[in-house]
């Protein structure tokens, strides 16, 4: 896979042939390419979410597939952030915020009204852009989820799952002399990869990342996309981001969203070297975003 | 600016407009400061000022002069039956004693208006500090005692140099004969500046050399225990629940919008609330810490409401963020997580909220805590006084001698708020991390 984004990241910088020009037009708004796959972890129809007055996210339907890691591109205010929070329902704690349509994890309505969002963020879990690990000690960061939770009966449970969190994380090396040291303390990185193992602790069925590694510098960049590879043959993973490179070397799938629509989502590998809509191909060679 | 040549030549000029301006810019730059500086200069001179008035009138009410009396405990006067009851015991006539005592000193003194001076040398308390010393050990009955007895507060203020012995003797609170003696008094070694502890563990009295300090201190500290008790938690819980879990709409709104109006109400109302709703309806014990405490909790709860939200605000979304992000419920997110990074500023709040209610006396005099109570109190239902209460009472009293003692009142009240803000700062620093 890592052979095959820096093949694609290559052929990002050379100038699209004229065969492989778009068919749809810039004017047109459904969503271009293969919104369902055939085995969906998420499965999202007709999504719509309003601020107040405003129309953010307009008709969406997406599919999330089982251990794959979906790419959300499109320049800033698109709205896939708004999108990505509808799938845990972190919306709801925006006010104004208003979100319709059927989205289903393994099923299931997850804005119906029986459904408590607590269970369900332990099923889906989310990775913010800016690290934002407690002001408690490493351990605690970790353990936090699972207790809560109850997902471990005693002292011993916590440390293995602490423990085998932090090491999904490849974060285990560099602090298991130091777990009781304050979380903030880590470098952006670490602590970016401190609450990759906080998400990870509780199991989720799908992570949600937004942007994780916007604040991070490439070293620790290559150090996170590295972990979400490995995470992907447990996780179903949703990521958005502002680099196309990142969205070349790590997803499987790439959606790309313009003004609250979802212009085109399809193998990242199309998607990047065969755009079929034109505002896809002006936004992947850089005319505007 | 798409003219390159354009652009360097403005910006040539531009930069020599910038020097040209560094000058006035440094000048404000040093009037503010200067300014500032100022304004710091002048708050520190002025507490200065207060602390060094307060402390100059005050720090010789920390010492009493006391007077060495022989008395000689003459069995019959005391316990004819020789039965040595406690009863019989508490209630001779030891001021008799005290009295044959001082006239022992003075035989020459005869007339009926010189011994009624001779007698007001010493406090009244000085025959109910022998009768405790005499019930602590009845063996003294019999022998002769040689103790230090208060000196009446116009003694005092003679050898503290408050009372001018040169002025006419018509203008002066001490006569001639009486200096007489109070001279002859100190060449025997009988009168002494002694450390007062009266002061600090005896309660109000109308003789200032018996007046302490000790019953408006108790009764301070169990209104303001009751105060935090109520406060604290319900001003954190109010806080909590209209910052984190309440909907904002027009009733949270006005809600708002009464507890900042609540937070300027004249804290005399505040008495007068407690006045008309604890005593008259709830009946509870007037003058009572617990009664105190209600009120002063109504007069604080708007400033520690105000604090605490301002603290929650200041929590970074993020930390709610990365909680409900990994399914904590709103509680557990609050709980564990924004309740404790907010904590300190809760406690700032707190802690100004409390300095306020240490302070107060408007709404205390409301609900009766400025009467003469001679005894300490023993707990909240007791009637007390609070420290500024008496300091007003203190500072009407017509002795010479209360003029220090108010003072000294005041640097107790203030030793307290220090003592209360250090704690505070304290705690506050165990809790504050960074994020």
């Amino acid at each position: 896979m890592s052979t095959q984004g820096q093949a694609m990241a290559f052929k990002l910088d050379a100038e699209p042939v004229d065969t492989q020009k778009p068919t749809v037009g810039r004017d047109v708004r459904e969503t271009v390419g293969e919104v369902r796959v055939a085995d969906p972890r998420v499965r999202c129809t007709d999504v719509n979410v309003h601020y107040g007055d405003k129309h953010a996210i307009k008709n969406i339907s997406l599919d999330v597939g089982k251990g794959e890691v979906l790419a959300m591109i499109g320049p800033s205010g698109c709205g896939k952030s708004t999108f990505l929070r509808c799938l845990n329902r972190m919306n709801d704690t925006v006010r104004e915020c208003r979100v319709t349509g059927e989205i289903l994890l393994d099923g299931e309505d997850i804005n119906a009204s029986h459904i408590d969002v607590v269970p369900l963020r332990a099923r889906v879990a989310m990775v913010f852009q800016k690290p934002n690990p407690f002001p408690k000690s490493i351990y605690e960061n970790v353990a936090f989820g699972p207790r809560i939770h109850g997902l471990c009966n005693s002292k011993s449970d916590l440390d293995v799952v602490v423990e085998s969190s932090l090491r999904k994380a490849n974060l285990w090396d560099e602090v298991k002399d130091r777990l009781d040291d304050v979380g903030t303390g880590l470098s952006g990185g670490q602590q970016q990869r401190l609450c990759i193992a906080r998400a990870i602790a509780i199991e989720p069925e799908v992570i949600l990342m937004d942007e994780p590694c916007s604040a991070l510098d490439p070293i620790s960049t290559a150090k996170v996309e590295q972990l979400i590879e490995e995470l992907r043959q447990q996780f179903s993973i949703v990521i958005v981001t502002h680099s196309m490179q990142q969205a070349a070397r790590v997803s499987q799938r790439t959606a790309y969203f313009h003004m609250g629509d979802l212009i085109e989502v399809s193998e990242t590998d199309r998607l990047f070297i065969k755009p079929r809509h034109q505002l896809t191909e002006d936004y992947i060679t850089g005319r505007f975003g | 600016m798409t003219n390159p040549t354009k652009a360097s030549t403005e910006g040539a000029s531009s930069f020599a407009r910038v020097q040209a301006g560094m000058a006035r810019r440094r000048a404000a730059e040093r009037r503010f400061k200067l300014l500032g500086r100022a304004a710091v200069g002048i708050g520190l001179l002025f507490l200065a000022v207060l602390l060094t008035s307060i402390v100059s009138r005050g720090y010789t009410a920390f010492w009493q002069t006391e007077m060495r009396l022989d008395v000689v405990l003459v069995a019959d006067e005391i316990d004819p039956e020789g039965t040595r009851l406690v009863d019989t015991l508490h209630k001779a006539d030891y001021s008799a004693l005290i009295k044959q005592s001082l006239r022992d000193m003075f035989p020459e003194v005869s007339s009926r208006r010189d011994r009624f001076a001779l007698y007001g040398l010493v406090s009244n308390g000085a025959a109910f500090d022998l009768r405790d010393r005499v019930m602590a050990d009845p063996s003294l009955i019999g022998t002769t005692v040689s103790l230090w007895v208060p000196a009446d507060d116009d003694v005092d203020m003679l050898m503290k140099g408050h009372i001018d012995r040169e002025g006419p003797e018509a203008d002066r609170r001490i006569k001639d004969t009486t200096l007489g003696w109070i001279d002859q008094l100190e060449a025997d070694g009988r009168l002494a500046l002694r450390f007062n502890t009266a002061f600090f563990t005896k309660g109000d009295s109308r003789d200032p050399e018996l007046a302490g300090i000790r019953g408006a201190l108790m009764g301070t500290i169990f209104t303001l225990v009751v105060t935090l008790a109520l406060s604290f938690p319900l001003g954190v819980a109010a806080a909590v629940y209209l910052e984190e879990f309440a909907p904002k709409n027009r009733w949270t709104d006005l809600i708002e919008v009464n507890i900042n109006n609540l937070a300027a109400v004249p804290s005399i109302v505040f008495g007068l609330l407690g006045l008309a709703v604890f005593i008259n309806v709830f009946g509870l014990p007037r003058s009572a810490p617990l009664l105190g405490g209600l009120v002063l909790t109504l007069m604080t709860l708007p400033t520690i409401i105000i604090a605490s939200r301002a603290a929650l605000k200041s929590v970074p979304p993020s930390i709610r963020d990365a909680a409900l992000g990994i399914g904590a419920s709103p509680m557990q997110a609050t709980l564990f997580h924004v309740i404790p990074l907010a904590l300190p500023g809760m406690l700032t709040g707190t802690i100004i909220g409390m300095a306020q209610a240490l302070g107060e006396t408007a709404p205390l005099l409301m609900i009766g805590m400025v009467a003469f109570i001679a005894d300490v109190p023993q707990g909240v239902f007791d009637p007390a006084t609070a420290l500024p209460v008496q300091i007003y009472l203190w500072a009407d009293s017509p002795e010479r001698a209360f003029v220090e003692r108010t003072s000294a009142a005041i640097m107790v009240l203030l030793a307290f708020l220090a003592l209360m803000n250090l704690v505070a700062v304290l705690l506050r620093k165990r809790f504050e991390r960074r994020w």
